[in-house]
């Protein structure tokens, strides 16, 4: 099987009864658009590929990442990032707690505190990691979680309404700083958007579901 | 997500812990109860112990007793949190009101008894206060006030007791139904607050705090320590006979008390029965008084009453601890004297050796038990999450099984088998059959917070890697500390407030503050008293200090957590 992430046949199903269906290949590098109305289910194909489905629903068909067949393998084993419009940092750990969360393991700790400190300036935080994330603006909060997600090397990247929550400037500014990123590790990248805008920036193919 | 064996086996872990015990109390309740004693030399089926239970002069009058302060402190309970809440909730009095009443929900039964015993008492602080100006008492007047023999100065420890524990179960209902705009609603039809309230929002919580009103009931028709320290004597009522009867040295009179123990628990399930048979016609009241569309002339009357009647429930409780800690440190305290002439410690010295004895014993007991439960309750919880499978209805009630029957129905039982196979020593025995009443507590505290907790805090974390358990240990218990460290000083409180398993399946050998402090009781000895409910209170209110403090230190860099 080729690299990138490969939907074969992805059918989910609530007790039974159909909700969605995709079959498509997304190349490293590229991003696929999803679009439709509220509740048919666009949330819900991305919890079938992060494997948290919640219960009463099913996927059939086969979801391949990188060659590898990871349909069955447990969530935190898929190397699938997602990013949600909310930040959802945890709010117990510092902004540096939570990038290192995030961070693969491995690695002394003084490499470990530069490669965050690192991260933190690359998204233009410096200094930032001693933070309560519960003190950031929207969009410093957004630009972490994005980094927490990138520290943990990612095979593929998901945005449930990534940019939902942030105004028209932030909104750009986020996007390139997620493009870029995505292209640079080139990610394939699984976007469900309701604004035409965001699908525009990505330049990939749209689907419309429902 | 990997199928995890041992997390998936502590629900039915959890059942067996919370229901073994009843179960078993039950079954060595009723062999007994047919003349099937072997300890006592009796075995066979005969209906000996059940007419010599009939025998008792007093029996007609304590299944009375029974009945009616079990309903009586249950309706007024009720009564008194639904005018609060219609009349207040939302405003400052409000406020205040729940602010004083949430710390003595942890308060012991027994400690809150004494207490109103030393305030409404003859000689006690009420009397002292308005002596001689008011009444021109210089000696106590010779009325029997606690320990009446209709049962009324039990009522009044009950519903103080009982008030601040349906009020916070009223506000968790209150905050899973809209009940704010229903009310804005109603008002705006023409409608006061308190009928408003009642009509259109109190029906909804009454369905979710039904459970902990027949915990109420079953409570107040069977409670041993309270009755013993404000109920009537000649006769006790039907719990505290049983008990007198398993304490007896003539061991053919425990067959006697397990028929006692089945005639309680038919009681209870009759009361039951007939609250369920009062609801239906509350109901139908309900519904024609909204067919009659009144917009509650009497609502200013009923919000007034309310509000006092609220303020006396706390106000008492609060005088009452005072008291009690005034009497540990008073020197003489001579009659119509409002206050102590002198103070001193020494109450506390003599009795301190004691004392630290018994407090090994209650936290030991009540750390291990809270501990136990915690586990469990955790493991529950996250099998729960894990599974997807929420709670059922069902599961609900079963939960609330060990709270919905009557203590002394099943652990006189539970102490005969116990003796029966040679274990009835110790504090294994103990901690078990106070794990079988914590557990329900520390999981109706625990789940809902629990199951508050965004979900995609945890998908998040998956997504970076982290497996269940490191999602459990390192994201969701630090989030969660606060309401974990609160159930385990629910916990904490509930165990040392136990009375009844202590004192039987303790076998008298396990001895901790409340049941010192109720065996101080009969002997009148009031500075005695004073200090073991002032201890009593200190060690079930210290935990909630701790978990208030805790996470407030822990977290005082992250506004995040301080919802
Ligand atoms: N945890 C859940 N339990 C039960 N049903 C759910 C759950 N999550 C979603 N659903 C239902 O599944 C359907 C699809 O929901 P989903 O969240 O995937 O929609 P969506 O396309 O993302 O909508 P939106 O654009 O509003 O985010 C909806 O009908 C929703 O009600
Ligand atoms: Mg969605």
């Amino acid at each position: 099987m080729a690299d990138g992430l490969i939907l074969e046949a992805l059918r989910i199903t609530r007790h039974g009864a159909p909700l969605v269906a995709l079959d498509r290949a997304i190349a490293p590098g590229e991003v696929l658009t999803v679009m439709g109305p509220s509740g048919v289910g666009k949330s819900t194909l991305l919890a079938a590929i992060t494997g948290t489905l919640a219960p009463g629903f099913r996927a059939e068909g086969r979801i391949w990442l990188d060659g590898q067949d990871i349909t069955r393998t447990p969530p935190h084993l898929r190397r699938v990032g997602i990013l949600f419009q909310d930040d959802l940092l945890f709010p117990h750990l510092n902004v540096a707690e939570n990038l290192a969360f995030g961070l693969r393991p491995g690695g002394t700790r003084p490499d470990r505190l530069s490669r965050i400190e690192a991260a933190l300036d690359e998204i233009g935080l410096p200094g930032y990691g001693p933070r309560d994330p519960a003190t950031l603006s929207g969009g410093q909060k957004a630009r972490v979680a994005l980094m927490r997600m990138l520290l943990s090397e990612p095979c593929t990247l998901l945005l449930d309404e990534a940019f939902g929550g942030l105004d028209a400037a932030l909104r750009q500014q986020m996007r390139a700083l997620v493009f870029d990123r995505a292209r640079d590790r080139r990610l394939p990248v699984l976007m469900v958007t309701h604004d035409a805008e965001d699908a525009a920036a990505a330049g990939g193919e749209i689907v419309r579901l429902g | 997500m990997p199928r995890d064996g041992l997390v998936r086996s502590v629900p039915a872990l959890t059942l067996l812990a919370m229901l073994g015990p009843v179960l078993a109390g039950l079954w060595g309740t009723v062999l007994p109860a047919l003349g099937h004693l072997p300890a006592a030399g009796e075995t066979g089926l005969s209906g000996a112990p059940f007419a010599r239970l009939l025998d008792w002069p007093g029996l007609p009058r304590a299944i009375w007793l029974s009945l009616g302060t079990g309903l009586a402190a249950t309706l007024i309970s009720l009564g008194i949190v639904a005018l609060i809440v219609a009349g207040w909730w939302g405003t400052p009095a409000f406020r205040a009101l729940e602010r004083a009443l949430s710390p003595l929900l942890s308060v012991p039964h027994a400690a809150a008894a004494f207490g109103l015993a030393f305030l409404i008492a003859p000689s006690g602080w009420i009397a002292r206060v308005v002596s001689p100006a008011l009444t021109g008492w210089d000696r106590p007047p010779d009325w029997l006030i606690v320990n009446d023999p209709w049962g009324l100065s039990l009522i009044a420890g009950l519903v103080a007791k009982e008030v601040p524990f349906l009020l916070l179960m009223t506000l968790a209902a209150l905050g899973q139904s809209d009940g704010a705009r229903s009310l804005r609603v109603a008002q705006a039809l023409g409608y006061g607050r308190v009928t408003g309230w009642l009509k259109c929002v109190f029906p909804r919580v009454y369905a979710q705090i039904r459970l902990p009103v027949f915990v109420v009931l079953v409570f107040g028709m069977s409670v041993v320590d309270v009755a013993v320290i404000l109920g009537p004597t000649t006769p006790a009522t039907l719990s505290v006979q049983i008990v007198r009867w398993m304490n007896d040295p003539d061991l053919a009179l425990r067959m006697t008390a397990a028929a006692g123990a089945l005639l309680q628990l038919a009681l209870v399930l009759g009361a039951l029965c007939l609250w369920w048979l009062g609801e239906r016609a509350a109901a139908r009241l309900g519904r024609a008084a909204v067919l009659r569309g009144g917009r509650g002339w009497a609502d200013p009357a009923l919000r007034a009453g309310g509000l006092l009647a609220g303020a006396v429930s706390a106000l008492a409780m609060l005088a009452g601890i005072a008291a009690l800690f005034l009497w540990s440190v008073a020197g003489f305290w001579g009659f119509p004297d409002a206050l102590p002439e002198a103070y001193s410690l020494r109450t506390w010295t003599r009795a301190a050796p004691g004392m630290a004895d018994a407090l090994a014993d209650t936290a030991l007991v009540a750390l291990a038990a809270t501990a136990l439960a915690l586990m469990l309750v955790l493991g529950c919880l996250e099998a729960e999450h894990r599974s997807g499978r929420a709670l059922t209805r069902r599961g609900l009630w079963l939960i609330y099984l060990p709270l919905l029957l009557p203590q002394t129905a099943f652990l006189p039982g539970l102490q005969t088998l116990l003796l029966g196979i040679g274990a009835d020593t110790g504090r294994a025995p103990v901690i078990a059959a106070h794990l079988v009443f914590v557990l329900p507590y520390v999981f109706l505290s625990l789940g809902d917070p629990w199951r508050a907790w965004d979900v995609r805090h945890g998908r998040i974390a998956a997504a970076l890697g982290a497996g269940p358990w490191r999602v459990l240990w390192t994201v969701r218990l630090p989030m969660l500390l606060r309401p974990v460290l609160t159930a385990a000083a629910v916990g904490i409180a509930v165990s040392v407030g136990q009375y009844l398993p202590t004192l039987l399946i303790g076998g008298g050998r396990v001895a901790t503050l409340t049941t010192e402090a109720v065996a101080l009781a009969s002997g009148g000895d009031r500075r005695a008293i004073g200090a073991y409910g002032v201890a009593q209170t200190a060690a079930a209110l210290l935990p909630f200090a701790v978990a208030l403090v805790v996470p407030t230190l822990v977290w005082r860099n992250r506004r995040g957590l301080h919802g």
